[in-house]
């Protein structure tokens, strides 16, 4: 029996609201309404011939109801302005001296989180600056720093679980290091040797670790939002504990997926993190030219997304921003969208020389005044927890162990032929079995164009 | 979707308005909205949020309203959909189907009217089937849905409405093979989706005029199905391709191809393809009619090649 709509004034009309948030039908049950946890809110949906809008009331003279809901309206012509004003505030715990700021509020952290986020921070700091220098020698083909966004990587990574799926774009190692990928799991991947995880197969830093959550990084700019939404729905079915978190920089908002990635999540109440890493560069496209909005933060809202926009080189803020962002995630199954500013200290990749589009001194001064391990390391000294002797001893310890892991994953063989075929289906079919065969023909027949250290 | 709680269904309007053309009618209600979800119009995004799901143990079909659209999704399709299992050194699978009606049908002008069997054709890491009757919609698609691998599932437009009395108990079809529909001698016609219907009309007349045509149905457009296709050419000898898609790129480019690389010495004449020209669906009636194979050229293209000793 379909309900009516127009202007009836009965109480059946008044009654036509949007149905009823439906239950969460758990997909084993689907009657059940969810086990456990509290009924997660669902969109409301309509069944055929009922309408999503609410009954059609008197109007007033200051209200009229349109499909989305009821708005008053304005006789004089309004153009909202094309910015706020002033920029939303930006999120800061530690000053540049690295201490805290008088009235603000944070998560605590314990010492042995703070320390253990203070000891990936460095790792990461020295593993950049040793693998861009291997590529310069020529011993890797490629590599992307991370330098000046180690708060970014390691905070954000320490404020989540183990079992939170990470969509990454490119420029996030640290999370995975945070969850135990070994330095010698990074050299295998950038060397792309036969332990690499991705059997060689992609470019170096494009790690990918299922057991770690991390999924494999794939170069195209953006692709990885709409995954982490479907991830996070995957997340919602299931009803787990656990969030999907996404990382991008400031050029990949533009992207289309971004947006459509914002919508569906705020849609469909999907838990997912965004998090954006507003470093002021896509290459050598700088936010001037990248949008005219005041950042990113400003357009969660226009999704319907809680946001906040938090100083991404302050370890702190960005671990509490992420701490309660999971904690709404997982808690409200929503989506929150989270803008760290900070600044790519690096260049774009080793393809790219920064120094071409931006002015030497601006990149001295964030690399140096602005660092975000100095500023984290003067908070943890203060507290008494780290000494001048410690740091000598961890840069030391990380710069050898790297070292090793470099010589080794040098010296360890390339996959062998027959990994280009495998893994493009489950089984490899006949087709490209038949192409294997011709490959290996052509190869035993020029043996002087095959390299003797690499096995067939 | 009831044998495995992990198949949904992601697409535009595929909740409770049954989806366009009603392939997933009556399913939102039966397994909720959650499982069967209508997505805002954005199909690169929806696409990936499949994929994303998919390496994360759902196994969603992605419906795209019509194949056309799916070109909005074509960067997922080739650079994540068909490439993560490999770059992911097979850590993560991709287990999707991605389906939708493609095909030319009644004066739906050009963007409605798309064939990208041959666009898809090329990526690595896909599998593409076509069904073309009830029974093996229902059987390819199962298989597609219990693939490990991501299947594009092509579906044509004016098919749907076909009506067909199918076993009641379970079966499921192999994604790589393909359908002998008339066993016969004299020549080999490899066709697929809709132009089965137009090759088996002309076959009516074939066989009234004394040929007698083997025709084949080959599901698989990517891989093919050369074993069943390679026997009949064995048998036959001569091979006639009718296909939908444009001429240059498609289906039937890539078939001959391998028919010459693998059967050369068995042929007695050329490998004559009918495909549907090189321009955009027009919406003039007539003129839609003749860019699509009719009967009547199929009957002259088999008289003309069994012509040839």
């Amino acid at each position: 029996m379909s309900l009516i709509i127009g202007h009836a004034r009965t109480a059946a009309a008044r009654l036509l609201r949007r149905s009823p948030a439906s239950i969460l039908l758990r997909r084993d049950s689907p009657e059940a309404p969810a086990l456990g946890r509290r009924p997660v809110r669902r969109m409301g949906t309509a069944r055929v011939g009922e309408s999503v809008s609410t009954a059609y009331e008197e109007c007033s003279d200051q209200v009229l109801d349109f499909p989305g809901g009821k708005v008053s309206f304005i006789p004089e012509m309004r153009f909202l302005s094309e910015s706020l004003g002033e920029r939303i505030g930006c999120y800061r715990v530690l000053d540049d001296n690295g201490q805290t700021v008088s009235g603000s509020t944070f998560h605590e952290v314990s010492k042995e989180v703070a320390m253990k986020m203070y000891r990936h921070m460095v790792t990461l700091q020295v593993m950049d600056t040793i693998l861009y220098e291997a590529q310069r020698q020529g011993r890797i083909s490629f590599y992307v720093t991370s330098t000046g966004e180690e708060a970014i990587n390691i905070a954000s990574a320490a404020a989540l679980s183990n079992e939170d799926l990470v969509f990454p774009q490119y420029r996030e190692p640290g999370v995975l290091l945070w969850r135990g990928f070994t330095l010698q799991e990074i050299a295998n991947q950038c060397f792309g040797n036969k332990e690499d995880y991705g059997k060689g197969r992609q470019m170096p830093i494009h790690y990918g670790s299922k057991k770690l959550n991390y999924f494999t990084v794939s170069s195209p700019i953006g692709t990885q939002l709409p995954q982490a939404v479907g991830a996070a729905y995957s997340l919602k079915m299931d009803g787990k504990n656990a969030c999907a978190v996404t990382y991008f920089g400031d050029g990949g908002t533009s992207q289309g997926d971004f947006h459509a990635a914002l919508n569906f999540a705020a849609v469909m109440e999907a838990p997912v993190i965004f998090f954006c890493r507003n470093n002021g560069w896509a290459i050598s496209t700088p936010t001037t030219e990248q949008f005219r909005s005041d950042g990113v933060v400003i357009r969660g809202q226009a999704y319907g997304i809680r946001s906040i926009r938090v100083d991404g080189n302050d370890a702190l803020a960005v671990y509490s921003a992420i701490h309660a962002a999971r904690e709404m995630a997982v808690g409200e199954t929503r989506p929150i969208l989270v803008e760290a500013l900070t600044y790519r200290v690096g260049h774009h990749s080793t393809s790219d020389d920064s120094t071409k589009y931006r002015p030497i001194d601006e990149i001295e001064h964030w690399k140096s005044a602005r660092d975000p391990i100095s500023r984290y390391r003067k908070w943890i000294q203060r507290n008494g927890w780290w000494c001048d002797a410690a740091e000598s001893e961890l840069r030391n310890s990380v710069r050898k162990e790297l070292l090793q892991a470099i010589q080794v994953a040098e010296r360890v063989q390339k996959p062998p032929l027959e990994e280009l075929f495998k893994d493009v289906y489950d089984v490899v079919p006949s087709n490209l079995k038949e192409q294997e065969k011709l490959l290996l023909q052509s190869v035993k027949k020029h043996p002087g164009d095959y390299p003797a250290d690499v096995p067939v | 979707m009831e044998r495995d709680p992990t198949v949904c269904v992601i697409g535009e309007d595929v909740g409770h308005y049954g989806g366009s053309y009603k392939v997933t009618k009556g399913l939102a209600t039966k397994f909720g909205d959650l499982r069967v979800l209508d997505t805002p119009i954005a199909e690169n995004s929806f696409t990936g949020m499949g994929i994303g799901a998919a390496m994360t143990g759902l196994r969603p079909v992605i419906e795209g309203m019509n194949m056309g659209f799916l070109l909005l999704a074509f960067n997922q399709i080739s650079n994540n959909c068909g490439m993560l299992h490999y770059t992911s050194g097979g850590q993560f699978t991709i287990p999707v189907v991605i389906r939708g009606p493609g095909g030319v049908g009644r004066q739906l002008g050009a963007e409605h009217s798309q064939r990208l069997e041959s666009y898809f054709q090329s990526i690595p890491g896909l599998q593409l089937v076509a069904c073309s009757t009830p029974y093996n919609a229902k059987g390819l698609m199962k298989a597609a849905i219990r693939s490990e691998n991501p299947v594009v599932l092509f579906e044509h437009v004016l098919l749907y409405n076909l009506k067909e009395k199918i076993p009641d108990e379970e079966y499921v079809l192999c994604l790589e093979e393909a359908e002998m529909v008339r066993p016969g001698d004299q020549i080999t016609i490899l066709t697929y989706s809709r132009m089965r219907y137009h090759v088996m009309q002309a076959a009516k007349t074939l066989v009234n005029k004394g040929y007698d045509p083997e025709v084949i149905d080959i599901r698989s457009l990517k891989p093919f199905d050369l074993y069943t296709i390679g026997n009949s050419i064995k048998k036959t000898h001569r091979v006639l391709i009718v296909e939908e898609c444009m001429r240059t790129g498609g289906i039937g480019a890539s078939l001959r191809s391998a028919i010459i690389d693998n059967f050369w010495d068995y042929l007695d004449a050329e490998i004559m393809c009918l495909s549907s020209q090189d321009v955009p669906t027009p919406y003039a009636g007539t003129l839609e009619e003749w860019t699509v194979v009719q009967p009547a050229q199929i009957v002259s293209a088999v008289e003309q090649l069994c012509k040839k000793t």
